[in-house]
């Protein structure tokens, strides 16, 4: 049977861009993620990271271009909660998690699952549901924790809760803005490990600023500039990149 | 762990039991004692402190539908006044059927205010209002509508906080304008009122009151029930999630608009069935009912009692229209100052309400009998 789908690719942006008054945030840019691939983005501030990851998840619809998710599908003409549901997860640079609720609560609304109003005014917790809460919590480190409201877990922790709720989300793509913002070094090393044990089952992008942490993740890297792609390669590669040392070192 | 939220769940933390047992008490005790034992015992009930609670009971239950909204998903209404209303309406239009030829014009069908202005025929709006169920379905209907078609294209379009409560302030104004209007066709200005009977008994008639009590305190217990049941519930989690942190709850993979429009139209309907029960107590509806201040009044009674704990909400209506009885008979002109003084004094010192706060004096023994989530009382002012 033929294959219908565009590209074999996970993720392929294809010509993006989008300009906030006037200011072209993302200019032309293309890039492609193969099927359980981790990729590391980096870029000065104002490369156009964040809005990247904007537009992937639907918070920001391009002015022009095409994003094609498992070669079928056109994220530009869906909004967030559509494409949740395909399987795009994200976690902000700023932890954010639902304060009021416990740690549990947190996991259990990211649980894949039924995402309707009628299905969850009738939700029983099953057996199968609460055995993977259990699973979800032990890997993050919370389960001690899980009946304390979220509010009050340190940042570290809410930066571990999120990735866990991400992983009860269990998407074929996980989003990563800059996880280890804030962490200790024996955290951030814990993080790079968690990671790579989460790219074993799902693929990964990962926005970061701590060079450190992305040559532990020993994965290609992908520079942004200006909106568009500058290098890409290995970090040894990219580093070695002359117009990625101006980029950076140069202002 | 269980969350299947049959009775007992519902009834689990104490304050929600107390609360539905002291309401199931009253809607019998409180008729006895108007009725059965005879004025000149201490334990009468006078008729009109049994009309005067019942009139308060309606008024919770539009403070627990209110909190439901703002309380578990941070919608701050600003209209809901005009649900309430529109259930009065609804029930004050079966009243008008009800009078017949017993109008001071003695028409068969057309009520007074329209043989008044020359109508020839009933309008169309007045159709089927003789009958008690199509109108007790209509002041469910009514409101519920008009939240369905408010909330589709206000949360479709992601208008939020402030935003929001302007648009639904400016759908109660502009209700009000309507109803003051003769040619709008209920009643105008004088609105609904010189009524007769409902189901036959006499309106006017102690055993009528104390029914309609009893009815309030059951109709204030039930309401509460269901707002439990959704709050305790995943959806209810949900809701929090929204409140709380409305995009990542999207990137979750929530349809947003859709669960902030099922709450709505539910609190609207609970809201128009206050109304209903409202409008035979108190003996008239007209469309000063619509009026923002109002709406804005039950805002505060849900603040005073705590946002997001259902029985403070309840309990802060009670309470605050208390102290507007007392108020307006001993110091009428200052009323609306201490109201103001009060939603004040709240925010600032009280931000999470009575029944919050204490609450959050015994935060171990709470956590220990109660799930948080449950009660979803709030750290900060959503706005």
């Amino acid at each position: 049977m033929q294959d219908l789908r565009i590209t074999p690719a996970l993720l392929y942006l294809d010509g993006v861009s989008v300009a906030f008054d006037g200011f072209k945030a993302i200019n032309n840019l293309s890039l492609t993620l193969d099927p359980g691939e981790m990729r590391a983005i980096i870029g000065p501030n104002g490369a156009g990271k964040t809005t990247m990851m904007d537009i992937i998840t639907g918070k920001t619809r391009p002015d022009e271009g095409r994003v094609i998710f498992q070669g079928a599908h056109d994220l530009t003409t869906l909004d967030e909660a559509d494409i949740a549901t395909l399987g795009i997860g994200r976690k902000f640079q700023k932890p954010t998690v639902f304060e009021s609720h416990t740690v549990e609560d947190n996991v259990l609304l990211a649980l894949k699952g039924a995402r309707g109003v009628v299905a969850n005014l009738f939700h029983t917790l099953s057996g199968a549901e609460r055995d993977r809460l259990d699973e979800i919590l032990a890997l993050v480190k919370l389960i001690e924790r899980r009946y304390e409201l979220a509010a009050h877990l340190s940042h570290g922790q809410k930066q571990w809760l999120e990735i866990g709720m991400l992983l009860a989300q269990d998407p074929a793509l996980l989003l990563v803005d800059e996880p280890v913002a804030g962490m200790t070094d024996a955290e951030t090393a814990e993080t790079a490990e968690l990671l790579r044990r989460i790219n074993a089952t799902h693929s990964v992008i990962v926005v970061e600023h701590d060079m450190a942490f992305v040559r532990d993740l020993g994965v290609k890297v992908t520079v942004l500039h200006e909106g568009s792609v500058l290098a890409e390669g290995s970090l040894d590669q990219v580093s070695a990149n002359e117009r990625v040392v101006e980029v950076y070192l140069g202002r | 762990m269980s969350r299947r939220p049959s009775i007992l769940t519902l009834l689990g933390d104490r304050g929600g039991a107390v609360f539905v047992g002291v309401l199931l008490a009253a809607a019998v005790v409180v008729p006895v004692l108007n009725l059965a034992v005879p004025p000149s015992s201490p334990f009468h009930v006078p008729t009109h402190t049994v009309v005067l609670v019942g009139k308060w009971l309606t008024y919770a239950l539009l403070a627990v539908a209110l909190d439901l909204v703002w309380g578990y998903c941070g919608i701050l209404s600003l209209g809901h006044g005009a649900f309430f209303a529109l259930g009065g309406y609804a029930m004050g239009m079966y009243l008008m059927r009800q009078i017949g030829p017993r109008g001071v014009y003695a028409h068969p069908v057309l009520p007074d205010f329209m043989v008044f202005l020359n109508w020839r025929e009933l309008p169309v709006a007045w159709w089927g209002f003789q009958h008690f169920p199509y109108a007790m379905l209509m002041a469910l209907a009514v409101p519920g509508l008009l939240a369905f078609c408010l909330g589709w294209f206000a949360f479709r379009s992601r208008v939020t906080g402030v935003y929001l409560s302007i648009i639904t302030q400016a759908m109660t104004y502009a209700l009000m304008l309507g109803f003051f209007r003769n040619n709008f066709g209920f009643g105008g200005n004088n609105g609904l009122t010189d009524f007769k009977d409902i189901l036959g008994f006499s309106i006017q008639a102690p055993g009528t009151r104390a029914a309609l009590f009893a009815v309030s305190a059951l109709a204030l217990a039930s309401g509460f029930l269901i707002a439990r049941a959704i709050v305790t519930s995943k959806l209810g989690k949900v809701l929090v999630a929204i409140r709380d942190a409305e995009s990542r709850t999207r990137f979750l993979g929530y349809k947003v608009e859709h669960y902030k429009l099922f709450v709505f139209v539910v609190s609207a309907m609970m809201a128009g069935l206050a109304g209903a029960l409202y409008v035979p107590q108190v003996g008239i509806i007209n469309p000063s009912e619509f009026a923002p201040a109002n709406s804005i009044e039950a805002v505060i009674w849900v603040a005073v009692g705590g946002r997001g704990t259902l029985t403070g909400a309840a309990l802060g209506a009670i309470l605050v229209n208390a102290a507007k009885s007392w108020f307006t008979g001993v110091l009428p002109e200052l009323w609306l100052f201490a109201l103001g003084a009060l939603f004040v004094l709240t925010t600032l010192f009280l931000p999470k309400g009575l029944v919050g706060t204490l609450l959050g004096f015994w935060p171990r023994r709470w956590a220990r009998s109660h799930k948080p989530g449950l009660s979803a009382s709030v750290a900060q002012p959503a706005e």
